[in-house]
Order: C-alpha cells, then sequence, then structure tokens
C-alpha cells in the first residue's frame, strides 16, 4: 500500500529527505511545503510536487497518511503535534522537541491514537554504531564502567551567522545541532540519561548560542561518563560522532566508519583476544536509493515498515518517547531542567564570563 | 546534441586521499590529511603518477585545488598533456554554508562579486527572483575559474549533487548542466553517481544519451544502488559510458581480485583510483593494463 506523505521544511535536510521519500516505492510525496516561496516556486518549475507556504493549509487541503517534518527545531512541537491530532504518522527530524512538557503530551496523544512516530536520529542506522550496540548487549565488554561521547564539526567557525541555528530561542546552538547525536548515542548503545553535572559551556564564535558544550552524564543505569561536543572545530571535514566505552573485558571505539572493539582476552571463535575491527563497508545493507549515507535511506525505510507493520518495535528506530528523552538531557544540559543554584551552575556563568573575555581579548577588538 | 567524442584514458587518478577523505577509517583520513596539508605533498605525488603514465586526474573543485592548479599552469612544459576532469562542486563546502547562513545567504557566498552580473545579486531579495538557470550557470564558472587556462575534456557533477537532483526528480537540471558544458566549455558532462540504473533512465528521459557515467563498480557490490546484476548488464549494453570507482570498495577486495572484476565488465572505459605511495601507483596501473584487453591497454600510455 502507498503511504501518502507531506513534507514541511525544504532546507539542506529536507531536501534530502525530499529525494530520499520521493525515491521510495512505497511512499507518494503527497505535498510539500515551506514558508521561502523562492524554493516552492521553483520546486513548482521543476518537479511536479504539490506545493504549500503554509503548514496548515497542506494539512486541511491534503489527503495525507503521514507527515516529514524538517523545519527550524522552535516549529517541531507545534507541527507535529497538529499532524498527531489530524491522525498522522510522524517522522520528524532532531532534536524532537524544546519544551520537555510539550513533548511528553504529543507522545500521549500518537499513543492514544496508534499512530508511528520517529525522529531523525540517523546515526542509529550506521552500521558500526548498530554493531557497538550489539556488542554491549552481548555482554561483550563484561560490566560497563566508562564512557565518552564526542561530536565534533566545522558548523561556525567564524564570528558572523545569520541562520535560526544562531539563535538560541529557536533551537539552535551546539547542544541541540551536535551534543544531540552524541546523547543519542548513548541512549541507543548504553541506556538514557538521567542527570547532567559539571557542564561546561561556551560561545566561541557565535553571540547567542554554544559553541562547545562538556559534561558528566550519568545514565539511569548508573552508569557515568562524559559528552564532549563542539561545532567550532575546524579541523573536521564534517561532523564526527564518536563513543568510547570501557568495560570490566574489553573497549569499543566506534565513529561512522568503523567499529573497534579490545578484548582481554578470547571470549568466543569470532571474538578473539586483542583488537577486531568492524568497518561499516562490510555491515551496511543495500538501500534503494543513496543520498549521501545508506542510514539517511535506511531510517526512512524503517519509518515506513514500521507503518505497515502497524507499530512494530524496533531496536534501532528512535521513535518519540526515546527522543524526549534525549531532549530532556539537552535541556538539563542548558540549564532549563535545573535549579540553578543546584551543581556548580552557578559558578559555571563565571567561568563562562572569564572564558568569552579571554577569548575576546584573543580574538582582539572587532570581535568584542 | 553534439556527439561524445573525447577519448577518456584507460586510467584515471582520484583525489579523495588528498583531502582527509577515506571510507574504511577516520584515523587513515585524518593521517592523509596531515600528509598532504602542504601541496606540494600532493603535486609530488601527481608527478609520480604522472612518470608511471597517468595523465589524467580526476578532482573535486575542493578549494585547495587551487593551488594544484597553479602548479600544472606554472609547469606546462613539463606536462603538456595534463588533463583535468573536475568535479564539482565541494559538497561540504555549500552544506556547512547552508547550515551557516541558510540557503540564500549560501548562494550570494558563492556568486561572484563582480562584473555586471553583481548589481542583479546585491540583496537577498534579487537572489530569489533570479531564474535557476542563470544562477546555475554562474556556479558552473564560479566552479570552473580555477581551472582556467587548463584542460578540462570531461566535467562532472558530483554524486551528492546528481543523486539529490535524481531523488527529486529534477531531469531538467541535467539538461541545464548538459547543454552549458558544451557550449561554454566546449568539454563532455559527466555524472557521478551511486544510483546507476535510476540516473541512466533518467538522462535517456530527457534525451541525454551515452553519457559518462562514473560510479562504484566492483566485486563486492559496495554501493552499487539499484543491484550488482542490473549494474552488469547496463555496462554490457553499451547504453553509457562507464568509469569505474571504488573498485577495492575502500579495500574490502584483495587488489588483483578488484581489478581482475572491474575488466571482466568490457563496456567500462576508464578505471579511477586514488593512491599515495609510488609503489602502490604503479601496482596498480600495471594491473589494470595487465587485466585490461586489446587496444585499451595503449590509451593510458602518455
Amino acid at each position: 500500500m502507498t503511504i501518502r506523505i507531506g513534507l514541511a521544511g525544504l532546507g539542506k535536510m529536507g531536501l534530502s529527505h525530499l529525494a530520499i521519500v520521493n525515491a521510495h516505492p512505497e511512499l507518494e510525496v503527497a505535498a510539500v511545503c515551506d514558508g521561502l516561496s523562492y524554493l516552492t516556486n521553483n520546486l513548482k518549475k521543476f518537479t511536479p510536487f504539490n506545493c504549500y507556504n503554509d503548514y496548515q493549509d497542506m494539512l486541511a487541503n491534503e489527503q495525507l497518511d503521514a507527515v516529514l517534518i524538517a523545519t527550524p527545531s522552535k516549529a517541531h512541537a507545534t507541527m507535529a503535534n497538529q499532524a498527531i491530532q489530524a491522525g498522522l504518522h510522524v517522522f520528524c527530524e532532531k532534536p524532537f522537541v524544546l519544551d520537555i512538557n510539550e513533548g511528553q503530551k504529543i507522545i500521549t496523544q500518537a499513543a492514544t491514537n496508534d499512530l508511528v512516530t520517529q525522529v531523525g536520529y540517523h546515526n542509529r542506522f550506521v552500521g558500526a554504531f548498530q554493531k557497538a550496540q550489539q556488542l554491549v548487549a552481548e555482554g561483550a565488554l563484561g560490566t560497563v564502567y566508562h564512557f565518552r561521547a564526542e561530536a565534533y564539526g566545522p558548523v561556525v567557525i567564524r564570528p558572523q551567522s545569520a541562520t535560526w541555528r544562531s539563535k538560541k530561542s529557536e533551537g539552535g546552538g551546539v547542544v541541540y545541532d551536535y551534543a544531540c547525536h552524541a546523547l543519542d548515542l548513548v541512549n541507543f548503545v548504553l541506556g538514557p540519561v538521567e542527570d547532567v553535572s559539571g557542564v561546561i559551556r561556551n560561545n566561541i564564535f557565535s553571540k547567542d548560542v554554544d559553541d562547545e558544550v562538556y559534561c558528566s552524564l550519568t545514565l539511569k543505569n548508573n552508569l557515568q561518563g562524559q559528552l564532549a561536543a563542539n561545532w567550532s572545530d575546524e579541523s573536521q571535514r564534517k561532523m564526527t560522532t564518536k563513543l568510547t566505552i570501557w568495560g570490566t573485558t574489553g573497549q569499543i571505539n566506534v565513529d561512522r566508519q568503523e567499529c573497534a572493539l579490545y578484548l582481554r582476552n578470547e571470549s568466543t571463535a569470532s571474538l578473539p583476544k586483542g583488537w577486531s575491527i568492524y568497518n561499516t563497508t562490510e555491515l551496511t545493507d543495500e538501500v534503494w536509493y543513496y543520498l549521501r549515507g545508506e542510514e539517511y535511506s535506511a531510517q526512512i525505510d524503517e519509518f515506513v515498515e514500521r507503518i505497515n507493520t502497524q507499530n512494530k518495535k524496533t531496536t534501532t528506530a528512535c521513535d518519540f518517547a526515546t527522543a524526549l528523552e534525549t531532549d530532556r538531557a539537552c535541556a538539563m544540559i542548558n540549564g532549563l531542567e535545573t535549579d540553578p543554584a543546584a551543581d556548580g551552575k552557578v559558578d559555571q556563568v563565571a567561568v563562562r564570563q572569564s572564558f568569552t573575555q579571554r577569548l575576546r581579548g584573543l580574538l582582539g577588538a572587532k570581535h568584542a | 546534441m553534439p556527439e561524445n567524442n573525447h577519448e577518456m584514458d584507460r586510467v584515471i587518478f582520484g583525489d579523495n586521499q588528498f583531502f582527509g577523505v577515506n571510507h574504511m577509517s577516520e584515523e587513515k583520513a585524518r593521517a592523509q590529511a596531515i600528509r598532504f596539508q602542504d601541496i606540494a605533498a600532493v603535486t609530488n605525488v601527481l608527478d609520480t603518477a604522472y612518470q608511471i603514465g597517468i595523465r589524467t586526474f580526476m578532482c573535486t573543485t575542493h578549494e585547495r585545488m587551487a593551488q594544484v592548479c597553479d602548479y600544472f599552469r606554472a609547469n606546462m612544459e613539463k606536462y603538456p598533456d595534463y588533463q583535468f576532469y573536475p568535479c564539482m562542486p565541494y559538497a561540504h563546502k555549500y552544506a556547512n554554508a547552508v547550515t551557516e547562513q541558510g540557503m540564500i545567504g549560501a548562494l550570494k557566498q558563492f556568486l561572484p562579486t563582480d562584473g555586471k552580473i553583481s548589481a542583479l545579486f546585491k540583496g537577498g531579495k534579487a537572489v530569489a527572483q533570479a531564474d535557476v538557470q542563470s544562477i546555475a550557470h554562474l556556479l558552473i564558472d564560479a566552479e570552473m575559474k580555477t581551472f582556467e587556462g587548463l584542460s578540462t575534456p570531461v566535467i562532472f557533477v558530483q554524486n551528492v549533487i546528481t543523486d539529490l537532483l535524481l531523488g527529486l526528480g529534477v531531469a531538467d537540471a541535467f539538461k541545464i548542466f548538459d547543454e552549458y558544458i558544451r557550449e561554454r566549455y566546449n568539454a563532455e558532462p559527466g555524472y557521478i553517481t551511486m544510483n546507476l540504473p535510476l540516473l541512466l533512465e533518467t538522462l535517456n528521459s530527457c534525451g541525454i544519451e551515452n553519457p559518462i557515467i562514473c560510479s562504484n563498480i566492483n566485486k563486492a557490490a559496495f554501493r552499487m544502488c539499484g543491484g550488482q546484476a542490473s549494474y552488469e548488464k547496463l555496462i554490457e549494453s553499451g547504453r553509457f559510458r562507464p568509469i569505474a570507482m571504488s573498485v577495492f570498495a575502500s579495500g574490502a577486495i584483495p587488489a588483483s581480485d578488484a581489478i581482475n572484476y572491474v575488466c571482466e565488465q568490457k563496456g567500462i572505459e576508464s578505471v579511477v583510483f586514488g593512491a599515495s605511495s609510488r609503489g602502490h601507483i604503479q601496482e596498480t596501473y600495471d594491473l589494470i593494463l595487465r587485466h585490461s584487453q586489446g587496444a585499451e591497454m595503449e590509451l593510458a600510455a602518455p
């Protein structure tokens, strides 16, 4: 059965999703929507897509089964809520929501309406990360006692920036843009975050948002580890997300290309002592259409599969409830859910100001 | 439409190794980025490849290419028959700019700021009103400026853009590219893709026949979307001019097996590979020639 889907938001991720969705044999792009008429006008000219500039118009006028939301983060909650109210399955770009309470209401409503929800945490569909998840679940590392989750990349590498990503009120900044990927991987491989502490957040080039963030994480299963994210790291060609996990019997170093497992002793014949390297190239299944990475197609395919099998639970996809755990961790890191006087947050403000002053001194008056 | 008449070399040199691209390991990618941060390290390897017999360099329009082009312009006598196959654009450059400045902001960043056309692009509104075809032409010119005065007989669209346009179903965009590359640069348009069967069907549907297409072709069926069997059938059909890339599937296939498989596919015109050491370049070059048959063997000789 063909699923009729509407897409909202035609930015970088939106266009990429549109191409993937349009190429999927079981999806039919019923309509697309973006506030920027330059984009919709050109799409009208070059494609047969049914274009809207208003999301509610699209929902009201089209017979849809599902929507894909790839708008700036601030709009996610309202749009997801309207879609769920209208009885549509929803695929939403990350992060799911900025307001945890709103997110919770949407999840409850989606469950009541028996709808499939998913958030675009695509690293879950990367072969190397899936291998790490599988090895940890099988107990290959014995008792896991520490982890480090990192995300680095070259997004903001100079002092001017003009998009919603540079506005804190719209969900911009390194926490919701970069750290969330690392947090979701922690959730996927090790478990959801219970608490954060020792948060260091700084702007390097941005005025209104943080460009780097570091903190300690305590998971619901009491495992502790650290998070580091910096989107002003020009030494990276593109976003690099990695996870290092230490256990009593071994260690895993994993990024999108490879999962490297070190074992202190031979576990089974297929898990020898020392290093075993698993490359994403060997672990990846073919997709029907490739754009930028198999994972982007695979996550859409799983969304379709979950709709077709009436919300079958999978170990891979990140539904709204799972994504909300990451949103909650992001909110805690941003100091939105914790008492500002608690766990060193007051000191943190002083640390941040002193760093900013120091950096401005180094960069000279023009950036002040 | 003019006939395809540029004869491609059997062996073409690729550039991933120079710009920190490695599909197997981030660590290897970084080691390569360190090794090649001095542009002389890049041109030395290109010189080695040239001495071995490889005179075509298929390269992304990465900003560092400007220095490589300067080197070849300054040494024309040493490399009289050297040719570049530019592949545009370097997608991360645009992707990062879109993230940082939004769609219109990024467009303004990459469009020329001088000349009579500049008045058109003073404000975001003006950019928004300009037609897609003129913008595409200007972006192509901006990318090609680096190669001024050098031989560029084939000019490619990078796979991220090819496959994005393909997924969106914007077949007209391929026509805009095809016509402009032929008219303005007197060159053959080429397409890099991870979705060969779908691309060929789409190009044919908008009247582009027998195109040069560079795609993954390897024994491991790695990133051959649409299926290896379908690729083999299309290669055999002679409906396009294939260049094989990723023939080693990022090192997953032993060199001899990899080259043997590619050379068994009789319709493949060229094989593109990247390597950093003289030994590896020589070995791969020899393997391709040894496994190739007939006249094709002679094409690679300088």
